[in-house]
């Protein structure tokens, strides 16, 4: 079982109190009905589904409830690193291979 | 009118008698007892932090700012579950919701008294029977005495509660309780053996 590092928490708990909960740090646009059908599609349906680093939100669950963001590896599926949301991305990653 | 007449009879009527869910279940086996804890008050407190000091002092228990702890005094539980959310837990039979009525400070408290039931785990192979549905660490290092936190037993939500070195106490929603409570007999057997 995978341990994630819960950052409200503060420590790691098992996988099964946690929920995936898409991509992180997508805005949404403050003009939203300004949208083009194109800009809409692509803020609402398209997201990066990259092979290696991925910046996901991730919800404690059956914990605080809390949501937050993290960066996984989509290949080893290793989590690098969680952060509180709301924080900007990390610029640094601790032990990525790059 | 007819507003009033229906009014009047509900006031008249007697309340309903309250049949809480498999009250006074237990099961013993050997370093495993298992029992379904009397009523409880209970009330789901969420707060900003500025209204944390006042809520404290108005529940007469102090709210808990670290993750996984609780605080007890005089027969009331507070269980910190997130960083603006607490459970608590009144045994001494008096209604914290009335005692969050007087506070100013912005606060949301919910009555779930009847949500819950709670089942008492106990025994030195207590933790055994709980971890058989529960991933969590619960050795003394990690879960020690007075921890608190919302977690996971088998398909449900649980709040788990260490209130000695051998004993927990499972809250669970209510319609949940005969889950629980077969899961942690069949986990009791287990533990046993």
């Amino acid at each position: 079982m995978l341990l994630i590092r819960c950052p409200y928490c503060e420590e790691e708990r098992p996988e099964l109190e946690f929920r995936n909960a898409g991509e992180a740090h997508i805005a949404r646009s403050a003009d939203i009905a300004g949208e083009s059908d194109d800009d809409f599609e692509k803020f609402f349906f398209i997201r990066s589904n990259p092979k290696g680093i991925i910046y996901e939100r991730w919800r404690h669950m059956h914990g605080c409830a809390r949501f937050f963001n993290a960066v996984r590896d989509t290949v080893s599926d290793k989590f690098l690193m969680t952060y509180k949301a709301g924080e900007p991305k990390p610029a640094k990653l601790p032990g990525a291979s790059k | 009118m007819a507003k009033t007449a229906t009014r009047k009879t509900v006031a008249a009527a007697p309340s309903a008698e309250r049949r809480a869910a498999l009250a006074g279940q237990e099961l013993s086996a050997t370093g495993v007892r298992l029992a379904v804890l009397p009523p409880a008050e209970r009330i789901s407190l969420r707060a900003p932090e500025a209204s944390v000091a006042a809520l404290a002092k108005a529940l007469g228990v102090t709210l808990p700012r670290k993750p996984k702890t609780s605080a007890s005094k005089a027969g009331r539980t507070a269980l910190w579950l997130g960083p603006d959310e607490w459970l608590i837990i009144d045994e001494a039979g008096k209604d914290p919701l009335a005692d969050c009525a007087e506070v100013t400070a912005l606060h949301s408290a919910v009555g779930i008294s009847h949500r819950n039931i709670a089942i008492s785990v106990t025994g030195p192979a207590a933790a055994a029977a709980v971890n058989s549905g529960c991933p969590q660490d619960l050795s003394l290092d990690a879960f020690p005495m007075g921890a608190a936190s919302r977690t996971i037993l088998g398909k449900v939500e649980i709040v788990l509660l260490r209130t000695a070195e051998d004993a927990f106490r499972v809250e669970c929603w209510r319609s949940f309780s005969d889950y629980v409570f077969t899961f942690l007999s069949e986990a009791t057997r287990d533990a046993a053996a």
